[in-house]
């Protein structure tokens, strides 16, 4: 059993985390999400929220190496977590090759979905570099996108595991 | 010729920026010292206000404000102003019932405007409303379209009793009454379009600000319209002049026509700024967007086609109840009104008459949505000819071959409000037909059979109006550098005008995109702008830009007569360079801004520096049209519908950039898939409680849910009412896939004797109507 930490309802406590290799800290209060501490605490406002139930796939982001909806993870569950945002995907002023297929291929269009999408699409490369159309369609059903019909982001994904195969 | 020309498939400008998390969405805004309201809703879908405690509310921790409906009508303040007038059947001016911001006395759906809780946080302000005692009276509701009008339904306003906002006829229903008579034959059929939510992904956020010195409001919200919203929140609602008001949007995460007009939480973080002193931000969250939010569709029609024994049409009627929510917003009647011109599709169908009734319900407002009428009329008028093909054993495309305008008879007054200026109707069909490979479908529904699935086809031929009336506004601003900054009075949110539009200027001037600064959306910035919404903004704006390019061009080519000491008649303009004819003297654009920027080199009869706008008002709409062709295979012991194939013929006049393009065709095949397939806002009958509160209960297309889809274009037949021949293309897709689509589901249906069914066509509807049961 571990220790449990008890904190107060509005008692705001210090977490520290390291986010894209970097290690930060801000503050929140128990109820305080991990979408909301990554965008207003540590102001990481590529990570968007669609929805706060965990459907949209929007604010997906990575926790100690595995896939989490930010938006129903506590800010507090990130203590000394490792977490992966998109801002973490490249260096400034470039894009990775995934990005570039995106581009490429017309994968997104108001750019609200994409972030957590690139991050979803990132982890799943790496787990399984030759995917079939179906395979890519399977992850991507983890995400809603309003604009494009989808079709864009399916074929980037694929050109991306094409090209590093 | 630059690199970025029109017509190349360009990867989109603003890309590196949305890839990297450099959007700024309204919630990624936040401005020093800002507090954060909090919107109470109702909990009931029609309910007596008794009374309303806020006292606990306003002792509780971090509480700046409470408001209520009675400090709103205590401010002075206006309603949301609905800008489409239309009449009760006597002649009447409709009711516009008072859309202030906060409701008194009376709430009319769930998620209605109760209270607005300004604190410290989020979190306190939503904690403060809960400790609000509001004393309700509940009262009956009506929420579905087909019992709005009902013997003893519950009238949603005493002044509008039985529940009509207005009667709403087009077309001669004399001649159409004479030719349904007379008719060889007449199809008739009962059409159900459903209540969408429009659900992009970005919910809705703003901020409100008031400088205190300068008596002035600024808002910062995700909108279609800045210059549009300035306008009508100012005067009308605000009560202050325009001048007044600051209209600010960034980037935005998905409109589809939702973020069109004002909506109530703008005015009250703008009051409550106001009062406090501070700036107060509202963060939307995605269970009030399926509350409050604007929705759209919705409407239920009864359709006669008649036709003489050649299959001809001779008449068409349509009557249709349209469901309007419990108040009108800033476009209120406009969708279910002024795009049913689309109900003459693609046809020479000489009579039409059109009667809509609109109805309020305890439902929220209903608004444009990606078509904003056309997919609802070119539903109505496919499906019924499919219904007619069924029923007089010609084969679909053979029907609409019967009955097509052909190309000679352009330009072609239609026999309800359009007039068509081009197209190659038949000539799309063809290629779709061919593309589908139609002929060998029959193969194909038997291979299916064998298999155990039912499988069919569908095809609509659509057409809508687009691009017309609303002027636009585009300015071009050099500086003493040698740079440029266009700024438009259009939005763009995703479609990818950041870069069209930069497209344009570099053709059409010779710069290179890194040379040309972008700016949008801010009513301080933009001299004036309409706004992005109807398929408008390549077509009106595209036109105003390539107007002003034009004065710039002409005023650089006197700076140019100067400098190369030519007469103006004697200089040419190539990508971006002057050149005296039959010289090697040349100077570039560029150059010559350089030498208007600066005072001691202008010359002293012109004005100094390079900067001009342009005004564009369409002298007529374009109509973009094509033929789509959905291809489906159902499991009956399942009633699991899988898209098997999709293509879509689009004329959508002059192509500037084929990527972007597909993006705005696929993104509308895929909300039109939607709403065939999944999508529907269904509240409790009884209660008129939400029963699609969540992306759990409503149901929106995946990756998995949707094939790729084929297209292809007609540039052969460009708009000659704008100077690019551009049509429109961003409701194209959404308008082409819901006949479609329910064609092909009905088709599979068929021989198992189902003759129509309504959307969705969820395996759980498709199933019942398979075993004969109703569908509901």
């Amino acid at each position: 059993m571990t220790d449990v930490k008890r904190i107060g309802r509005d008692e705001r406590v210090r977490v520290t985390c390291t986010v894209n290799g970097k290690r930060q800290s801000g503050f929140a209060e128990p109820r305080t999400l991990l979408s909301d501490f990554l965008r207003h605490e540590l102001y990481l406002y590529g990570t968007h929220v669609g929805c706060e139930h965990g459907v949209c796939g929007a604010c997906t982001v990575t926790l100690n190496g595995r896939l989490a909806r930010s938006c129903m993870t506590f800010a507090v569950q990130a203590e000394g977590a490792a977490i992966g945002t998109v801002e973490g995907l490249s260096d400034a002023g470039t894009l990775n090759a995934l990005q570039r297929a995106f581009t490429e291929f017309g994968a997104l269009q108001c750019g609200f979905c994409t972030a957590g999408i690139l991050i979803s699409a990132t982890h799943f490369l790496a787990k399984v570099p030759n995917p079939t159309e179906e395979d890519v369609r399977a992850m991507l059903s983890g995400h809603l996108c309003r604009c494009t019909g989808y079709e864009g982001m399916v074929r980037a994904i694929l050109s991306v595991a094409e090209s590093s195969s | 010729m630059t690199k970025f020309g029109i017509g190349q498939g360009v990867p989109r400008w603003e890309d590196p920026r949305l890839l990297r998390g450099g959007g700024q969405y309204s919630d990624d805004l936040n401005q020093p010292g800002q507090a954060h309201g909090f919107v109470l809703r109702s909990p009931h879908a029609h309910a007596i206000i008794r009374s309303i405690d806020t006292r606990a509310a306003i002792a509780a921790p971090g509480v700046l404000s409470v408001h209520t409906g009675a400090d709103i009508v205590a401010a002075g303040y206006g309603s949301v102003p609905c800008l489409v007038a239309r009449e009760k059947a006597d002649g009447t001016p409709m009711f516009t019932p008072p859309n202030l911001p906060l409701r008194e006395g009376r709430v009319r759906y769930v998620g209605d405007y109760v209270a607005f809780v300004v604190a410290e946080s989020h979190d306190m302000a939503r904690d403060a409303a809960e400790l609000i005692e509001v004393d309700y009276e509940p009262l009956p509701s009506v929420t579905a379209t087909k019992d709005t009008l009902r013997d003893g339904a519950q009238d949603v306003w005493d002044e509008a009793p039985g529940n009509v906002c207005f009667v709403f006829e087009q077309g001669d229903a004399a001649l159409v009454d004479t030719a349904i008579q007379s008719a060889h034959h007449v199809t008739t059929l009962d059409l159900d379009i459903s209540r969408v939510a429009v659900a992009p992904m970005e919910p809705r956020a703003c901020i409100g600000e008031y400088d205190q010195f300068a008596e002035r409001y600024t808002l910062y919200t995700g909108t279609q319209g800045p210059h549009l919203v300035r306008q009508v929140i100012a005067e009308p609602m605000l009560r202050v002049p325009q001048n007044r008001l600051r209209v600010v949007s960034k980037d935005m995460g998905g409109a589809f026509g939702m973020r069109s007009g004002p909506y109530c939480e703008n005015l009250l973080c703008l009051h409550a700024a106001k009062e406090l002193g501070r700036p107060v931000k509202w963060v939307g969250d995605r269970a009030e967007h399926f509350m409050a939010d604007d929705q759209a569709r919705d409407n239920i029609s009864t359709i006669e086609l008649a036709l003489d024994e050649h299959g001809k049409f001779l008449a068409l009627r349509v009557k249709t109840v349209a469901n309007l929510g419990a108040y009108l917003t800033m476009f209120g009647p406009h969708s279910s009104t002024n795009n049913l011109g689309t109900l003459a599709g693609t046809y020479t169908t000489s009579a039409i008459f059109t009667h809509v009734t609109g109805v309020f319900s305890n439902t929220p407002s209903t608004g444009p949505y990606r078509g904003a009428g056309r997919p609802e009329a070119a539903y109505v008028l496919e499906r019924t000819i499919d219904t007619a093909a069924a029923e007089l054993g010609i084969d679909p495309a053979e029907l609409r071959r019967r009955n097509y305008i052909p190309e000679s008879a352009l330009p072609y007054q239609t026999g309800l409000v359009f007039n068509y200026d081009s197209g190659q109707f038949e000539k799309n069909m063809d290629t779709a037909l061919t593309m589908s490979d139609y002929a060998g479908f029959e193969v194909r529904r038997d291979t299916a059979k064998a298999d155990g699935k039912l499988r069919g086809i569908g095809i609509s031929n659509v057409i809508e109006q687009a691009a017309g009336g609303f002027p636009e506004w585009a300015e071009i601003r050099f500086d003493p550098s040698g740079t440029v900054t266009v700024v438009m009075g259009t939005h763009n949110h995703g479609q990818g005008h950041e870069t069209v539009f930069r497209q344009m200027l570099a053709d059409r001037l010779g710069l290179e995109f890194e040379q040309i600064y972008y700016q949008q959306g801010d009513s301080d910035h933009g001299m004036a702008g309409t706004g992005t919404f109807g398929s408008r903004s390549s077509g009106v704006g595209g036109a105003s830009l390539m107007m002003a390019a034009d004065k710039i061009i002409d005023k650089a080519r006197q700076m140019a007569s100067h400098h190369l000491e030519a007469a103006e008649d004697d200089i040419a303009f190539t990508d971006g360079v002057f050149t005296v004819a039959g010289t090697d003297k040349s100077t570039t654009l560029i150059e010559c801004a350089k030498l208007l920027q600066n005072f001691m080199t202008a010359p002293p009869d012109m004005d100094v520096g390079l900067n001009e706008w342009a005004s564009w008002r369409p002298p007529a709409p374009t109509y973009p049209n094509g033929c789509h062709i959905a291809e489906v295979e159902i499991d009956p012991q399942t009633g699991v519908l899988k898209i098997a194939n999709y293509v879509a013929v689009d004329d959508v006049g002059t192509v500037l950039n084929p990527l972007l393009l597909d993006g705005q065709l696929h993104g509308g095949i895929a909300q039109g898939a939607g709403q065939i397939m999944m999508e529907n806002v269904i509240w409790d009958r009884e209660s008129g409680q939400l029963n699609t509160g969540s992306f759990m209960d409503y149901v929106m297309p995946r990756a998995d849910n949707l094939p790729n889809f084929q297209s292809a274009v007609n540039e052969d037949a460009p708009s000659p009412t704008n100077p690019m021949g551009i049509k429109g293309a961003g409701e194209a897709g959404c308008v082409g896939a819901m006949p479609a689509l329910m064609n092909a589901i009905v088709d599979a249906m068929r021989p198992a004797g189902v003759r129509t069914l309504d959307m969705p066509a969820t395996p759980h509807r498709i199933w019942q109507a398979l075993q004969g049961g109703d569908a509901t």
